[in-house]
């Protein structure tokens, strides 16, 4: 009888105790979580290019102007905007209701100071400011940019998609030096973000902003209204990415930003599962050669080791599933307002004995090329033995090398003979919408020693990038695209090697992922 | 006892200064910058040696050492290239998984193998001993990812018992801890045991053998009293030094089965700076555990009186 007692006060305890977690916990409460393709490490976006800081500047920051789903530039925290008749002055007004996560409201002054600090570290913001004559708030919501000289990539520029992105921060946070990191994340974007939740190696947490306000039209692309449908992200690092596989059938994640090719049949058998290619525009992968050293201070040399070049070796060997990748021979992104085939079978067709003879005529005395390969990015690794197999057959002689890809992106800066630790090739990839014209393309960039590593050195095309940067007629600068991409295969420059998608994961319980060049998670619903 | 605990504390400085000294010139000599890594993959060559000259990385090697030193020797390890948090707190964040991950893992291992040792050797070359060894070989032989994969298929996915990865903390949620810890301490036990398994059943075999073994059973003792009380503790001088070095293997191993079953802890923090070349969370990470391994050695060889009387020190 006693013990019959007994049980009975545990189970009334019990039930109790159960009615107040369900009552401290919110009934409606919904938590996404996401594995990302990294680790969050660095916290200001300004600071640093990294993709992983892109997106968790996107969570918690918001943009002037932000890119639609057609690549359109739209107005995004602007309400209205107006330029004069010769494009020299430009006034933005903020629309009503923006507010910082601590309650102030968003400033004209906040965001020309978060213009100065962005202007300061993005190639396409260097060449704005370097056009801007005076940059002032008018009034709390109005602020004017006079330019000394034409600039025709204005709206390009404030809704810049990737890296570095122009997000809009307090002013007392924008006027951090703009090579030291900031340490202050508050933002006005449509998440809040928990710092004292953040674990590096572990998770990131953000949290809804219910203060945010939303634009009226339905979202599309990184513009639109930025609809938060869950209560709180959770980004958990899980390096492993079979253990992502094994996490999302178990249902233990709702999505996997972007596994591995080689683990996508594995997806596809999954019930529950669906596969998404949320960044329709994809990747482009890059063939970079260093022009300071020899042999491919060479134009000829390198015309040489364009012409070995076949798209779809590499994307068989990379990507695999034709499905996920796209043969295309323009610089500038297929299917974009500025790209143009290159001429003939240029990427298609190797043509190896006009590479022989090209080679012959430079005097190619048959010193091996040093090709980095890196082993520990998937998507690159099999980049390099495709590229020995192809130069091989071009008649050149290649020592190919292999490291991890930190020692890659410290081996690539090396300048210096390869004798001293330099290189002379080696493979990366641009997220496509950070190459849709020939400013933000930093692989068309000329400028010798301020160049993208391989410094190449042509005035010509650096004129051709200006006026390009110049010109306000949208017809006239896809001219100027088409002849910026005609210089740069002139010159051999770099080689574009195929344009590739890594479509996400996610549970069927997940839907409303926009289609974008970021992954964002304003609009995802869980059922 | 005292005074040879002394010596031997006092003997952690040298091991410790060359340490640092070794891993310090080891981090430069390595190729890896990373000011290259911080700044991105669209960072230009000023951008990168703007970020290089804020790090300090652009001052002689023998400068930085003397500036890292001279801050370690101040209880200050310095902030982690990467996250705006110093590497003390980094660590402090990491420390629970991977402290939890090797006593889980000691507890499975030494329950596990030391019965399974004796038992091997007091009925060797029975069936028992026979799957002892084959287990020993077993265990040496298969890489720690696979038997964790293999745990994660068969518990996680196909009968979906346990969690297939994560942590969670043990003041959040013990239940939920326990569960999380189960595959991975398994996982990183099957080599240890094979190891345990394999000295406990060499060591009581031969201690079997001896005259007072014989002198303890003629005396009218029962077994389980011999080989408890005589034969095991004679043997576990032997275990104990394998426990020991063992140890070093398990913080080797951990790298590995934190990263499979994703556990944010020490092993997979060093990993991670390794990659990013986040040089002053590695120094921390790798002075850390060598204080760790010489602390445990340093217990093993106190232990040892415990077991043997005529160890003194």
């Amino acid at each position: 009888m006693h013990v019959m007692r007994r049980l009975r006060q545990a189970a009334a305890c019990l039930a109790l105790s159960t009615a107040v977690a369900a009552v401290a916990a919110p009934a409606s409460a919904q938590t996404l979580k996401m594995v990302a393709h990294s680790d969050l490490k660095v916290l200001d976006p300004i600071w640093t290019t990294a993709f992983i800081t892109r997106n968790h500047g996107y969570m918690i920051y918001d943009t002037l102007f932000a890119q639609d789903a057609d690549s359109r530039i739209q107005p995004q925290m602007v309400d209205k905007y107006e330029a004069s008749a010769d494009k020299l002055s430009w006034t933005f007004t903020l629309r009503d209701g923006l507010e910082w996560h601590d309650g102030q409201p968003v400033t004209a002054e906040d965001c020309v100071a978060s213009i100065k600090r962005w202007g300061a570290r993005d190639s396409l913001g260097q060449q704005m400011m370097a056009s801007v004559g005076t940059m002032k708030a008018i009034d709390a919501k109005t602020f004017q940019i006079v330019f000394k000289e034409p600039f025709g990539l204005v709206l390009d520029a404030l809704g810049k998609p990737s890296s570095t992105v122009p997000f809009m921060m307090p002013k007392r946070v924008a006027e951090t030096d703009p090579f030291k990191q900031i340490d202050d994340y508050t933002g006005s974007g449509p998440f809040i973000f928990k710092k004292d939740e953040w674990k590096p190696g572990e998770k990131v947490v953000y949290v809804k902003n219910t203060k945010y306000k939303p634009r009226a039209e339905p979202a599309s692309g990184l513009a639109g209204g930025k609809v938060v449908k869950v209560d709180r992200v959770e980004i958990i690092e899980m390096p492993d990415p079979q253990q992502q596989v094994n996490a999302i059938a178990a249902g233990e994640i709702d999505v996997i930003e972007q596994p591995p090719h080689d683990l996508i049949p594995l997806l596809r058998k999954e019930k529950g599962v669906t596969l998404y290619n949320w960044n329709p525009l994809g990747h482009q992968f890059i063939f970079r050669m260093n022009w300071l050293q020899p042999p491919f201070n060479n134009a000829k040399i390198r015309e040489a080791a364009l012409l070995s070049i076949r798209q779809e070796d590499y994307l068989k060997a990379t990507v695999g599933e034709p499905e996920f990748y796209k043969v295309c021979t323009a610089a500038f992104i297929c299917g974009t307002p500025n790209a143009v085939n290159a001429p003939g079978d240029l990427f298609v067709k190797p043509n190896f004995e006009k590479s022989k003879a090209l080679l012959k005529e430079a005097g190619y005395d048959g010193t091996p090329i040093v090709l980095l390969q890196s082993t520990t990015l998937p998507v690159l690794t099999n980049m390099a033995p495709v590229t020995k197999a192809l130069l091989e057959q071009g008649g050149f002689k290649v020592d190919m090398q292999s490291m991890d890809w930190q020692t890659v992106v410290t081996r690539r800066t090396n300048k210096g003979p390869v004798s001293q630790g330099g290189w002379n090739l080696f493979h990366t990839f641009s997220v496509a919408a950070d190459i849709l014209n020939p400013i933000s393309t930093s692989y068309m960039v000329a400028n010798g020693d301020k160049a993208w590593f391989g410094w190449p050195n042509d005035p010509e095309m650096e004129k051709l990038r200006d006026a390009y940067a110049k010109e306000t007629d949208p017809v006239k600068n896809k001219e100027l695209a088409a002849a910026v991409q005609a210089r740069a295969l002139q010159t051999a420059q770099y080689g574009w090697v195929g344009q590739w998608y890594g479509p996400g994961a996610m549970r069927s319980n997940i839907s409303g992922w926009l289609k974008a060049p970021v992954p964002v998670m304003w609009n995802i619903e869980k059922k | 006892m005292l005074d040879f605990i002394a010596r031997r504390l006092i003997a952690i400085v040298p091991v410790l200064g060359v340490v640092a000294v070794f891993v310090f010139l080891m981090l430069r000599l390595t190729p890896g910058d990373p000011a290259a890594v911080i700044a991105g993959d669209n960072a230009t060559s000023d951008q990168i040696a703007d970020i290089r000259t804020k790090l300090g990385l652009d001052e002689p090697i023998w400068t930085q050492f003397a500036i890292w030193i001279g801050n370690v020797l101040q209880g200050n390890f310095g902030e982690s290239f990467f996250f705006k948090k110093t590497v003390a707190e980094l660590i402090a964040q990491r420390v629970e998984p991977t402290l939890a991950l090797a006593i889980c893992t000691l507890v499975f291992a030494v329950s596990i193998s030391v019965p399974i040792g004796v038992m091997a050797a007091y009925r060797q070359g029975s069936l028992i001993d026979k799957a002892v060894m084959g287990f020993s070989v077993l265990g040496f032989s298969v890489p720690g990812f696979v038997i964790g994969y293999c745990l994660i298929y068969v518990f996680a996915i196909e009968l979906g018992w346990l969690p297939v990865q994560g942590y969670v903390r043990i003041g959040v949620n013990f239940w939920q801890f326990a569960e999380r810890m189960v595959l991975p301490s398994l996982t990183l036990s099957v080599g240890f045991v094979a190891l345990i398994s394999r000295i406990t059943r060499a060591s009581v075999l031969e201690v079997l053998n001896e005259d007072y073994i014989r002198t303890a059973r003629a005396k009218g003792l029962s077994n389980r009293v011999v080989l408890m009380r005589h034969a095991l503790r004679n043997a576990a001088v032997p275990i104990l030094t394998v426990i020991g070095l063992g140890i070093a293997i398990l913080i080797g191993g951990a790298v590995v089965t934190e990263s499979v079953f994703g556990l944010p802890g020490l092993g997979r923090l060093t990993v991670e700076a390794v990659l990013s070349r986040d040089f002053p969370t590695i120094q921390t990470v790798i002075l850390l555990f060598s204080v760790v391994y010489v602390v445990i050695n340093l217990l093993i060889d106190i232990s040892y009186t415990l077991f043997d009387p005529r160890i003194r020190y």
